[in-house]
């Protein structure tokens, strides 16, 4: 088995998979019916995109595991989500926030994984593009929405995007598999896309009136493992059925 | 206007109606006419936001990604299904949030099934199964009824409804299929939820009192109990095929009847449910007004931020 093919194509889903966790969570409880619906849209298309990688890594791994085994079965040290993606719902502010930092990174790196020799790789990212540049309109108007609206809002959003700031420079890590990758022509070169990314982010901020934070002190250990204490309970979830009763179909 | 031009307006009406043409959102119509349809149509919506509830509850658990997706589905479909029929209200003259306001005060019902928790995976099976079933046999004869936007909305709403039944039965077939464990999960689900399923059908028909004015109206074209009796007989036979037993000792096929007979249902229970003493009520409910309270600052900013862009609009226009 391609090793780091495999631990890169998990670097790439376990995000959508964590991010799909926590929009699918609040379906039913959004602040308005047609925020609800969009969230769990969200989760839909991440979810969507879940399998599709899952799939291909489960037929790289070739060792009789299946996408839900993927999914479900690791240990929580096993799982390559940046930290950004695991970070709780502390109000729709920070949902919000979470997920624009997000989207942004995600649509610039689905645009690069687009061109990939790989054509599994290619086609996952050719279909999510349409899902995920969906995801940025809407993250990023109501960003806009949030930070250009009351005073309170404001005040919350602002809160948003400085908690979760420093979550965000992972996002342009390179770990060891991501590099052979970057040097097989299979990888893309995350660093390059880290000027974009904040120019991008900051030109919605501005428009939303917020301003850009300037710590320069940043979180890192997703991409290597090492979780936030939130990713526990988040695993406890996705995985109790599969713990719970082993060896099943459902 | 005279009250004999009423009487004349009324008996049009009432004729229209009799010749299966629609109403629509700006003929006249008797005013009962108009809060029936408020009550039936936003306790229909509320019904299908209170129902995202149960099943969300097994969103973050779900067994496999296939089940995920497809739960995701299903509880937005609902999100979408109560969206339709708010507005579909709303053509009557009452706003979504009045309808809120209603909702979350206790004016207005949904139905009670939502009120029993969901304690196990094949929960999701039987309320696709069974409450999904109850719910189509409700609402087929609707897709017909007099009232225009009701009507429409409710043929959109059939066609989800029934390919959720179907994916609920699915859920069931597998785990019937699966290890004894997971037959003994669907048989208690199936315990639990074949009550409260056949509760969902109403009140007994002699204990019903909207039913004789709604049958004019085409809000019903059966009684509480004939849409039991089908519910039933069409249930039966999908447990014996999956290998499940229906949890009624007094169930028998009744040749002469050509139908199944069946046991006393505790009407008790259902009252309690109705009453507000159900073991999720109060939960349901509070999910429902702490999501619309946790919201209110999001919906003011979206407001004002819309207001603040139709001034810049403006500024610019001058």
């Amino acid at each position: 088995m391609n090793f780091n093919l495999y631990k890169y194509i998990l670097g790439i889903s376990d995000n959508s998979l964590i991010l799909g966790q926590r929009m699918g969570a609040l379906t039913g409880h959004g602040p308005s019916l047609e925020t609800d619906i969009a969230c769990t849209n969200i989760s839909l298309d991440l979810f969507g995109q879940v399998r599709s990688y899952y799939q291909y890594a489960a037929k790289i791994a070739d060792d009789g595991r299946t996408e839900d085994d993927i999914a479900m079965l690791r240990k929580e040290r096993e799982y390559l989500n940046v930290l950004l993606v695991e970070q709780p719902d502390t109000d729709f502010a920070f949902t919000m926030a979470r997920q624009f930092l997000f989207d942004v990174y995600h649509l610039l790196f689905l645009t690069e994984l687009q061109k990939n020799k790989d054509l599994t790789l290619s086609a996952i990212a050719t279909k999510s593009m349409k899902e995920v540049s969906y995801h940025q309109r809407f993250s990023s108007d109501w960003i806009k929405r949030l930070g250009d609206g009351t005073e309170e809002s404001h005040l919350k959003m602002q809160d948003a995007i400085d908690t979760l700031w420093t979550y965000t420079d992972e996002l342009f890590h390179q770990t060891e598999a991501d590099k052979i990758m970057v040097s097989e022509g299979i990888g893309v070169d995350v660093t390059k896309l880290k000027d974009n990314y904040y120019q991008k982010v900051n030109n919605v901020l501005e428009e939303a009136t917020l301003k850009i934070p300037e710590s320069k002190y940043f979180q890192k250990g997703g991409k290597e493992g090492i979780h936030t204490e939130h990713m526990g309970y988040l695993l406890s979830d996705l995985q109790y059925m599969q713990r719970t009763y082993p060896n099943m179909e459902w | 206007m005279s009250e004999e031009q009423i009487k004349n307006l009324e008996a049009q009406f009432e004729e229209r109606i009799a010749r299966d043409e629609k109403i629509e959102p700006k003929d006249w119509m008797p005013e009962k006419y108009r809060q029936t349809h408020i009550r039936q149509m936003s306790q229909h919506a509320h019904s299908e936001i209170v129902g995202m509830l149960p099943e969300g509850n097994w969103i973050t658990r779900a067994p496999s990604l296939r089940r995920k997706v497809a739960l995701l589905a299903k509880v937005q479909d609902e999100a979408g299904h109560g969206l339709y029929l708010y507005s579909a209200t709303e053509t009557l003259g009452i706003s979504r949030e009045e309808m809120y306001e209603q909702l979350h005060t206790g004016k207005a019902k949904y139905s009670s099934i939502f009120n029993y928790p969901t304690v196990t995976w094949a929960d999701m099976g039987a309320i696709g199964w069974l409450v999904d079933g109850a719910a189509i046999i409700n609402q087929v004869p609707l897709c017909s009824t007099s009232f225009g936007p009701y009507a429409r909305a409710m043929v959109r709403v059939c066609k989800e409804e029934s390919f959720h039944q179907r994916q609920g039965y699915e859920i069931m077939i597998k785990l019937a299929n699966g290890t004894p464990e997971q037959k003994a999960m669907a048989q208690d689900a199936l315990n639990r939820w074949w009550w409260p399923s056949l509760m969902m059908l109403g009140p007994t028909d002699a204990e019903s009192i909207h039913t004789e004015q709604s049958m004019k109206w085409k809000l019903k074209r059966k009684s509480n109990d004939e849409l039991r009796q089908q519910f039933i007989d069409q249930t039966v036979p999908q447990a014996d095929l999956i290998g499940l037993t229906i949890p009624d000792p007094d169930l028998k096929w009744n040749e002469e009847r050509q139908s199944y007979d069946f046991g006393e249902i505790d009407w008790e229970e259902f009252w309690q449910v109705v009453k507000g003493h159900g073991p999720c009520n109060k939960e349901r409910m509070k999910a429902r007004v702490g999501a619309w309270e946790r919201g209110e600052w999001v919906r003011d900013a979206a407001m004002a931020y819309s207001e603040k862009q139709q001034a810049r609009k403006e500024k610019q226009a001058v």
